[in-house]
C-alpha cells in the first residue's frame, strides 16, 4: 500500500475526508478480475466499465443516481422495539446493530425517500446489503410499511430496490411477521390504484423474496443478481448434487417467468420512468419530450436486456439520462 | 409400545421397572407386588409431570417433531365429517405436502388447508415430510379463493419444517408462491383460524398461518427458521441448533407474550402424542369458539380485523 499512498495521496485526500476511507483504492472486478480505480467505479454507479459487472452500491449513492438531479428527501426509520429477544449469538445483537449503524450511517437497512423520477413524484425504498445483510427485521419492515403508506397518502408510485439475505434471525418470529405486515401495505397500495415496482439487486433471498419483493406489479432485476428463496448451500445439501449453471440468477428468473426484465443499472431511470409515466396516466413531460426520439423496437429490446455501454461511463447528466444510452452491441 | 425421548429417560426407567414387575407377577415368581407397582407407577407419572412442567425450547422442538404426535390426518379424522379432499394447483402438479379440501365441522361447512408430514416411510415420501413445493401453496391459494367465493371459513393446520429447498421448487417460483399465499390469506373476506399443531417453520408456515386467529399447541414451535438453519446462519454451525432453539423464542408461551399468537391449546403432561383424545377435544373447543366469534361478521370487517392485527404486531413491545 505504501507506493500507492505516496503516488496518489494528494488526489485521494479530498474524498478520504468526505467519506469513510475505502480499504483499497483499486477494486478488483469479481467477474473479470480487472483492477478498477475506486473513483471510476463511483462515477459509473458501481458498474465495472469493461465487464459490466454490477457491484453493490450504497443506499444513498443509489438514491442519488436514481432520482432527478440526485435530489431526494430522506424519511426517518420508525422507532421499533429494540432487541426484544435480548439476543446473543457469537455477539450481542445490540452490539451488532451498533456496528452496522457505524458502518453504514443508516439506522437500519432500508433507506426511504421521496423525490422525482423524470419529473414525477415517486416514493423510493432502497435496501442496503451492507447493513446486516439487508436482513428484514422490525425496523426494515416498519420502514417499508411506512413507505407504502406514504405512497398511498401522496398518491405516488412506490419503487423498491431489494437486497437481503432474508429474515433477521436475531429478532426471531418478530422478523417473520414482517412478511404479512409488508404484504398488507402492498395490498393497500394496490387498492389505491398505485403502481409498485420492484428492482431486485444482488442478492435478494429468503423471506424478503417470499413476501414484498415478489408482489410487485413489475419485477425488474439488475444483471446477474442472485434471487431466490432457499440458499444455494441448503439446496445443495438437500439434493446432494451441484446446481445448474446460472441457477437463481436474474437471467434464469427471467427465463422462468418470475421477472419481467433484466435491466442495466444505467437504464433503470429511463425504464422505470417510462412505466411510472404510463401507469400514472401522466402526459409526456418536458424532460421526456426533450430527449432524443426515434428509437427502434430493437433498440428498446437491447436496452431492456441491459447492454451496458462504455460511452456511459461518465455520470450521466439528467437530460441525457432520460434517453437510452447509445447502444454499442447492436449489430 | 411407547417410545421415549432422551430427556424422558427417568420415566422410561421407572416404566421399565413397572413392566418388569408385572411380567414377574404373571410368571408367578412374585406375589405381593400390587403396592410396589402402584408406587413405581405414581413415581413415573410424577417424573413425567415434572419433566413436562419445565421443558426447554429444545425439548419442545423434539416433542413438536415426535413421529407419533397427531398429524393433519388425525385432526381431519377426529374433527371433520364429509371431508372431500381437493388436489392440484391447476398449473403444474399436485403436492401432497399440503392437503386441502372441504368438510363439515359440527355440521358447518369449512375449508381445510394443512400440511401433512406422513407417519411411515411410504407416506413421508408421499408427503415430502411436510415440506411443500410451490404447487402446494398455489393449491392453497386456489382453495382459499373458493372458500372466499362460497363464503366458507378456513381452517389451517400448520406442521412443516419449512418449504422445500430444491432446484425445481426454485425454478417454479417457491418465493412467489409463498408470497401469493400469504397475500391471499390477507385478502379473503371469510374468517380464518390457523393452528400450529407441530412445527411452524418459517415462510413455509406463514404462507398458511396468516389468519384472523392463530393458536398453537402448547409444545409446538413456531420459528423464523428451523433451529438447525438458524444455527448455521448465526453460528455457522448446525450443531448449535439447541442453543438457537433456546434463544430464539419459539415456544407458544413466548409467542403469546409477544402477541404473535392468540391462544395456546394445553397439552397434558406427556405431550399430545400420549393424549390424542384430549387434544382433539380441546381443539374442537377452539374451532367452535372461533366460528362463534366471527359468526355474522361482515366480509370487510373480517378482512380488516386480520390486516390490522398483523400491522399492529410488535407495536406493543419496547
Amino acid at each position: 500500500m505504501n507506493w500507492i499512498n505516496s503516488v496518489v495521496r494528494p488526489k485521494i485526500r479530498s474524498f478520504l475526508n468526505k467519506r469513510e476511507s475505502p480499504e483499497n483504492l483499486w477494486v478488483k472486478c469479481p467477474q473479470s478480475g480487472e483492477m478498477v480505480f475506486y473513483r471510476d467505479l463511483e462515477a459509473n454507479q458501481w458498474v465495472v466499465p469493461n465487464s459490466g459487472f454490477h457491484m453493490k452500491i450504497k443506499a444513498r449513492d443509489r438514491m442519488k443516481a436514481f432520482l432527478d438531479n440526485g435530489e431526494y428527501t430522506e424519511h426517518e426509520v420508525p422507532d421499533v422495539a429494540h432487541d426484544p429477544l435480548k439476543f446473543r449469538a457469537t455477539k450481542k445483537y445490540a452490539d451488532q446493530l451498533r456496528d452496522y449503524r457505524a458502518k453504514t450511517d443508516m439506522k437500519d437497512c432500508v433507506l426511504l425517500a421521496s423525490g422525482k423520477l423524470i419529473g414525477r413524484d415517486v416514493t423510493v425504498g432502497v435496501q442496503d446489503f451492507d447493513f446486516g445483510g439487508g436482513s428484514l427485521g422490525m425496523a426494515a419492515g416498519a420502514t417499508i410499511v411506512k413507505g407504502l403508506e406514504m405512497a398511498v397518502k401522496n398518491k405516488t408510485p412506490f419503487i423498491l430496490f431489494t437486497a437481503s439475505g432474508g429474515a433477521r434471525m436475531q429478532e426471531g418470529m418478530l422478523s417473520l411477521m414482517q412478511m404479512p405486515r409488508t404484504t398488507v401495505a402492498v395490498q393497500r397500495l394496490r387498492e389505491a390504484g398505485l403502481p409498485y415496482i420492484v428492482v431486485f439487486t444482488d442478492p435478494t433471498t429468503g423471506g424478503v423474496t417470499a413476501s414484498y419483493a415478489m408482489l410487485g406489479d413489475v419485477h425488474i432485476a439488475e444483471p446477474n443478481a442472485l434471487i431466490g428463496f432457499a440458499g444455494q448451500r441448503v439446496i445443495e445439501q438437500t439434493i446432494r448434487e451441484s446446481l445448474p449453471k446460472g441457477f437463481q440468477r436474474s437471467e434464469y428468473l427471467l427465463e422462468h417467468g418470475m421477472i419481467d426484465m433484466v435491466v442495466h443499472r444505467h437504464n433503470l431511470r429511463s425504464t422505470i420512468g417510462k412505466l411510472v409515466g404510463m401507469f400514472m396516466k401522466s402526459p409526456l413531460n418536458d424532460m421526456e419530450l426533450a430527449a432524443p426520439k426515434k428509437k427502434t423496437v430493437r433498440d428498446a429490446i437491447v436496452e431492456a436486456e441491459g447492454a451496458g455501454d462504455d460511452a456511459d461511463n461518465a455520470p450521466a447528466e439528467n437530460s441525457e439520462d432520460v434517453a437510452p444510452p447509445p447502444v454499442a452491441h447492436a449489430e | 409400545m411407547q417410545s421415549y425421548l432422551e430427556f424422558e429417560k427417568p420415566v422410561a426407567d421407572l416404566q421399565g421397572k413397572v413392566q418388569e414387575l408385572k411380567s414377574l407377577a404373571q410368571s408367578g415368581e412374585a406375589v405381593e407386588i400390587e403396592d410396589e407397582v402402584k408406587r413405581l407407577q405414581d413415581k413415573a407419572d410424577e417424573a413425567l409431570h415434572e419433566i413436562y412442567g419445565r421443558l426447554t425450547p429444545w425439548q419442545k422442538t423434539q416433542i413438536a417433531r415426535h413421529p407419533l404426535r397427531p398429524h393433519f390426518v388425525d385432526y381431519i379424522k377426529n374433527l371433520i365429517t364429509d371431508f372431500v379432499p381437493l388436489a392440484g394447483d391447476r398449473k403444474f402438479s399436485e403436492d401432497a405436502a399440503v392437503q386441502t379440501g372441504f368438510g363439515r365441522f359440527d355440521g358447518q361447512p369449512v375449508a381445510i388447508i394443512g400440511q401433512e408430514k406422513g407417519s411411515n416411510t411410504e407416506s413421508r415420501l408421499k408427503h415430502n415430510f411436510g415440506s411443500a413445493r410451490p404447487e402446494g401453496y398455489r393449491k392453497a391459494v386456489r382453495v382459499m379463493d373458493m372458500a372466499d367465493r362460497f363464503d366458507i371459513p378456513v381452517l389451517f393446520f400448520v406442521d412443516t419444517a419449512g418449504a422445500y429447498p430444491g432446484v425445481g421448487a426454485e425454478e417454479r417460483g417457491q418465493a412467489e408462491a409463498i408470497a401469493r399465499s400469504t397475500e391471499m390469506c390477507l385478502e379473503i373476506g371469510v374468517p380464518s383460524l390457523a393452528i400450529v399443531i407441530g412445527e411452524g417453520g418459517s415462510g413455509g408456515a406463514i404462507a398458511i398461518a396468516t389468519a384472523n386467529k392463530v393458536v398453537m399447541l402448547e409444545h409446538s414451535i413456531y420459528t423464523v427458521a428451523s433451529p438447525e438453519a438458524a444455527a448455521s446462519i448465526l453460528w455457522r454451525d448446525a450443531a448449535k441448533a439447541q442453543e438457537a432453539a433456546n434463544n430464539m423464542k419459539i415456544t407458544a408461551q413466548d409467542l403469546k407474550e409477544f402477541g404473535i399468537i392468540d391462544q395456546i391449546i394445553p397439552e397434558p403432561a406427556g405431550g399430545a402424542h400420549r393424549h390424542a383424545p384430549e387434544i382433539m377435544q380441546s381443539t374442537h373447543k377452539v374451532i367452535e369458539d372461533f366460528l362463534a366469534e366471527f359468526e355474522g361478521k361482515g366480509r370487510l370487517e373480517v378482512r380488516e380485523h386480520r390486516r390490522e392485527k398483523f400491522l399492529a404486531m410488535g407495536s406493543n413491545l419496547t
